[in-house]
């Protein structure tokens, strides 16, 4: 009957053409004809004015003056009616690389194209397995040898020295990987019946991170972690950030998980018992599978969320995606060119989350449906 | 299969007084069950039928009494737990399979995580078992794929997997249409032949009166009566039974 | 399938025994208490051992811990603030009060405008009109991918690159907008407002009241007494009566250019409106999906069935479809108010002095790292968990009037 229903109403809005669809989705009543013209006068100026500025009245590269400095005159003459898309010709890979050497500058490259193959196989139903984890582990492990070096030939590359995208997604990336098996268990902590005080300090920890701005608990690795180390002991700015990343990470994907374990019908623990397993066997056999195949939409979004905080540690002077767009803006030429190299990093940025994000929502459907049945 | 190991009753429960909070859910319920023998318990919605045979695997705790399943007392114990857990096997009425893994895989779990059965060994056991349930072709398929009867007969082959010595079924049919009420009966049945102890919840009289041979009638917490099908059906003793049949029957 | 007996005889109650505890592994409750006491024990060490390394290092750097800095004299010029401020005389402790007052006014306003922007997108992307609900769908997806720190990056240049309040922008001779930020006109406050205001808020009251009464004469009479007339007449009539009493006193403070920038009036910093503009714009593209996915998930039944009783269109509204659609509202937008109030402490990028920026400076100028940071996790903790138990209580009010 439903079905019916919605066949009869597409046949009358499909079958007819587009002055039918017209009619029925832009002129439907004298007010939706009113916001039809009005939004469609503001869109077309709008871009008609982007492609001028963008494209038409752009100016793309310029000359290098006698100092080696790139010479921004035809931009400063452009400013305000064509964009400067040179600052960008002339700092791309500065913005995406950072200060590693430029000749070894392959090897952030590759890391990113690691990278977005290990998302791209997570993302296929048809891998997940065991393997997986193995395949973290060794493109995890590949980015660190890339990165800095000092084995199979490669040059070392000190910390210091990297910077841009693959700071970035090494952030998110390996936040990612070490909150996921912490948030499991504080996830699990925080159900467990008859351990009061493993409950009581699960709660704890996951509600004090989650009560707090990301950018404490960043102030807190770069000031204070220092003061928590015996004497003498020094870690790397990078790693403290990384550290504070996963704490901060955790907390939130255990509430998700936490999610996903309380959407799972009691009769599954139940019928485990039955059958004799152990604590831990019924949680890794029969629990966690199927809670987290329930939470990976939300799971994905809290990637997205931390692939985006990322960029907060611009605040504590590491050398990020976005960090590296204000290096690039610090140069004299470059100055008063900050809109064109913010369009860069944001394409960026929403290239990646849109990719996700759309991801995350077709996962969703298919839950929907497969929930349906 | 096999009596009790020594020849005693497969269960005994003693006195059994169980709490939610203040709710006074078992109240000295006494039962024993020879080995061998099936057991029949009616009652009204809620009066305990559920939470007593939950008790005799532990998913639900005692707090008063004694419970001895199998020669093994009942306790805090997780070494005595570990044994009856293996020695019982349980039947939902929810049928509560495991919706990620095969029919196969649902039945080889537990052989092969708690009796440390080797895959292949513990595969041929369980298309053992799927036959006996008349679904062997279905192994390969998920539990979503498979209709409520077929679920349930596949929940009866998981929990044989064990090769437990006592079967608890908790109204195993009431999840289903008519239709597949029969063929779960029927593999019921097939068990009864074998000489399976068995505790069934259940309110399907005529299956009683084929297998049973006691029935047990519980009202609020209570064992009121005990009998053979025969005396517990065609005389009942106390107000309560002929109540709760007079509903039944009319019910039905 | 019920097959309950009516059996009312009192049964004499009993309660359940407490159980004896035997120390073996094989206990479970004794397994259950060794488990708590290694992983507490555990963590409580890892925390024994960095409080004592901190304790070591604060030791050998000669920095003395405690919250006595509190009272010293700050020194931190703060550019805006709803308190009276005087970094020569005032002491850090009013420094970070302030800070606090600036995160309160920032996450406020922007709680309420992110609303308003984000129910009017929600409610644009289930337009039948086309067009609106494509425009409002790519507002949601950009804005939600790209990190607010760069938008709030974006914002604050942008405003930066406006003109000079030389040559700012002017609306009518009252407003300007100039790269020091928006100038706006400022009401001399007089005797005769805080009247009017003090109608207007005895007129809410009034009207609540009126309403109940409207319902209470409902329920008895089966009519229902008009409520807009009421409220109009005491929401708008009663405080302008009120004003109109007291002389009715008019009179603006207008803001002139005086030097290199303008003097009077209410000016807005391009600090405090970039970290506004950004909050806003990015949070009301997670409210819209909120407020989306809160009226899709009421059925279509839900509306044919209250129609079928004969209630009005805005009836159905009033009374089925907000009650339920509040329902599904209300958890996500607590945690979306959660999120813009911690979001607020980005403002230490763009150098709006909120508490974090404050507690930065001072944890910079005394050193006191961790009672820095301490201040701000306080601070925050309160937020969060007052925001938290409001929308809770609120949460459990609509729950109640859906019943
Ligand atoms: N987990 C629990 N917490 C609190 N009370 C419970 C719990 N489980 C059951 N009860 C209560 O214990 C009583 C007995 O429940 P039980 O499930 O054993 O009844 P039942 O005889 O199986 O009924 P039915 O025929 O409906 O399955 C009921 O009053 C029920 O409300
Ligand atoms: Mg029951």
């Amino acid at each position: 009957m439903g079905d019916a229903g919605i066949d009869r109403v597409s046949e009358r809005t499909r079958g007819v053409g587009p002055w039918a669809w017209m009619r029925a989705n832009l002129f439907s009543s004298w007010w939706s004809t009113a916001v039809t013209l009005a939004l469609a006068y503001l869109v077309l100026r709008g871009l008609a004015g982007l492609f001028a500025w963008g494209v038409v009245h752009a100016v793309w590269s310029v000359p290098v003056g006698a100092n080696g400095m790139a010479d921004p005159s035809a931009c400063l003459d452009a400013a305000g009616v064509g964009a400067c898309w040179a600052v960008i010709a002339d700092k791309w890979r500065l913005i995406l690389f950072g200060r590693f050497p430029y000749h070894e500058q392959w090897r952030p490259a590759l890391v990113v194209g690691l990278f977005i193959g290990l998302y791209a196989v997570s993302a296929m139903r048809r891998f997940w397995h065991a393997g997986l984890a193995l395949a973290w582990v060794v493109v995890l492990a590949g980015v660190g040898v890339l990165m800095w070096g000092g084995v199979l030939g490669l040059a070392p590359v000190p910390e210091d020295s990297w910077g841009g995208l693959p700071i970035t997604l090494i952030l998110a990336t390996f936040g990612l990987a070490f909150a996921f098996p912490l948030a499991v268990l504080v996830a699990l902590g925080r159900r467990a019946r008859g351990l009061p005080a493993v409950r009581a300090l699960c709660v704890l920890y996951v509600e004090l991170i989650r009560g707090v701005p990301l950018i404490s608990v960043l102030f807190m690795a770069s000031v204070m972690f220092p003061l928590f180390l015996p004497e003498g002991v020094n870690i790397d700015k990078l790693l403290r950030a990384q550290v504070a990343f996963i704490l901060f990470t955790a907390a939130y994907l255990a509430e998700v998980i936490r999610g996903g374990l309380q959407a799972l019908p009691a009769g599954q623990a139940e019928a485990a018992d039955a059958l004799g397993l152990t604590y831990w066997q019924k949680t890794r056999l029969v629990i966690l599978p199927q809670a987290l195949r329930l939470v990976i939409p939300p799971l994905v979004n809290t990637f997205i969320g931390s692939f985006k905080d990322t960029s907060l540690v611009l605040i504590i002077g590491l050398f990020d995606l976005l960090s590296m767009g204000h290096v690039a803006l610090s140069d004299p030429p470059w100055q008063s060119f900050s809109t064109e190299v913010y369009l860069f990093l944001a394409v960026i940025y929403i290239a990646f989350c849109f990719a996700m994000s759309q991801y995350s929502r077709s996962l969703e459907r298919g839950l929907d449906r497969s929930r349906r049945r | 299969m096999s009596a009790g190991v020594d020849g005693g009753p497969a269960i005994v429960l003693d006195k059994v007084n169980k709490w939610y909070g203040s709710l006074h859910v078992l109240r000295d319920v006494c039962l024993t069950v020879a080995a061998q023998e099936r057991v029949v318990v009616c009652g009204p919605s809620g009066s305990g039928k559920s939470t007593m045979i939950r008790c005799i695997n532990r998913l639900e705790t005692h707090q008063e009494g004694r419970i001895i399943v199998d020669g093994t007392e009942l306790t805090d114990d997780l070494h005595a737990l570990d044994t009856i857990r293996r020695e019982v096997g349980m039947v939902f009425q929810s049928f509560n399979l495991f919706p990620h893994l095969t029919i196969l895989e649902n039945c080889t779990l537990a052989p092969m995580r708690v009796r440390k059965m080797p895959r292949r060994e513990a595969e041929a056991l369980a298309m053992g078992y799927l036959e006996r349930v008349r679904i062997p072709e279905q192994a390969g398929k998920y539990p979503g794929q498979l209709s409520g009867g077929q679920q349930q007969r596949v929940a009866i082959a998981r929990a044989l997997c064990m090769k437990p010595r006592i079967m608890l079924f908790d109204e195993p049919t009431s999840a289903l249409d008519p239709e597949m009420i029969k063929e779960v009966l029927d593999t019921i049945i097939g068990l009864a032949d074998d000489g399976m102890t068995m505790v069934c919840v259940t309110h399907e009289m005529g299956f009683a009166r084929q297998v049973a041979h006691r029935v047990v009638f519980m009202d609020r917490g209570e064992v009121v009566e005990s009998g053979t099908p025969g005396e517990v059906f065609e005389a009942p003793k106390t107000e309560r039974l002929r109540g709760f049949l007079g509903q039944v029957l009319r019910g039905h | 399938m019920s097959h309950a007996v009516a059996d009312e005889r009192p049964i004499p109650a009993r309660a359940a025994p407490k159980r004896r505890l035997r120390l073996s592994w094989a206990d479970r409750r004794f397994r259950a208490i060794v488990w708590q006491v290694l992983i507490v024990g555990v963590v409580g060490a890892i925390l024994w051992y960095l409080i004592g390394n901190t304790n070591a290092n604060l030791a050998a750097r000669h920095i003395a811990t405690g919250f006595g800095f509190l009272h010293r004299v700050a020194g931190i010029p703060i550019g805006e603030s709803l308190l009276p401020y005087n970094p020569s005389v005032d002491t850090y402790g009013r420094a970070l009060l302030v800070g606090v007052v600036n995160t309160l006014e920032v996450s406020l306003i922007g709680i309420v405008l992110a609303t308003i922007l984000g129910t009017l997108v929600g409610i644009g992307r289930l337009s039948r009109n086309w067009l609106l609900a494509k425009l409002t769908a790519v507002y949601v997806e950009t804005l939600r991918d790209i990190p607010l720190l760069l938008q709030l990056l974006f914002w604050y240049t942008l405003l930066q690159g406006l003109p000079p309040p030389k040559r700012a922008w002017s609306l009518g001779h009252a407003a300007f907008v100039s790269n020091r930020g928006i100038v706006l006109p400022l009401l001399h406050w007089q005797p005769a407002h805080t009247a009017a205001l003090a109608a207007f808020a005895a007129g809410v009251l009034g009207t609540a009241l009126w309403a109940r009464h409207a319902r209470a004469r409902q329920d008895a009479t089966g009519v229902r007494p008009r409520v807009w007339p009421v409220a109009a007449a005491l929401l708008l009539i009663l405080p302008l009566l009120a004003w109109a009493a007291l002389g009715a006193p008019f009179a603006v403070e207008v803001p002139v250019l005086r030097g290199f920038n303008f003097r009077g009036g209410l000016t807005l910093t391009p600090e405090f409106f970039a970290l506004l503009l950004g909050l806003v714009v990015y949070t009301a593209a997670y409210v819209a999906e909120i407020v989306r996915a809160g009226i899709q998930a009421i059925p279509r039944g839900q509306w044919e069935a209250a129609e079928a009783l004969g209630l009005r269109h805005g009836q159905v509204l009033r009374l089925v479809i907000l009650p339920q659609a509040l329902r599904v509202i209300v958890p996500p937008m607590t945690s979306q108010y959660l999120n813009l109030a911690k979001n607020s402490s980005l403002a230490v990028a763009i150098g709006y002095q909120d508490i974090v920026s404050v507690a930065d400076t001072t944890l910079n100028q005394t050193g006191q790292a961790i009672e820095g940071i301490a201040v701000i996790m306080a601070v925050y903790l309160t937020i969060s968990l007052s925001i938290s138990l409001f929308m809770n209580w609120y949460n459990a009010r609509i729950a109640l009037v859906e019943r």
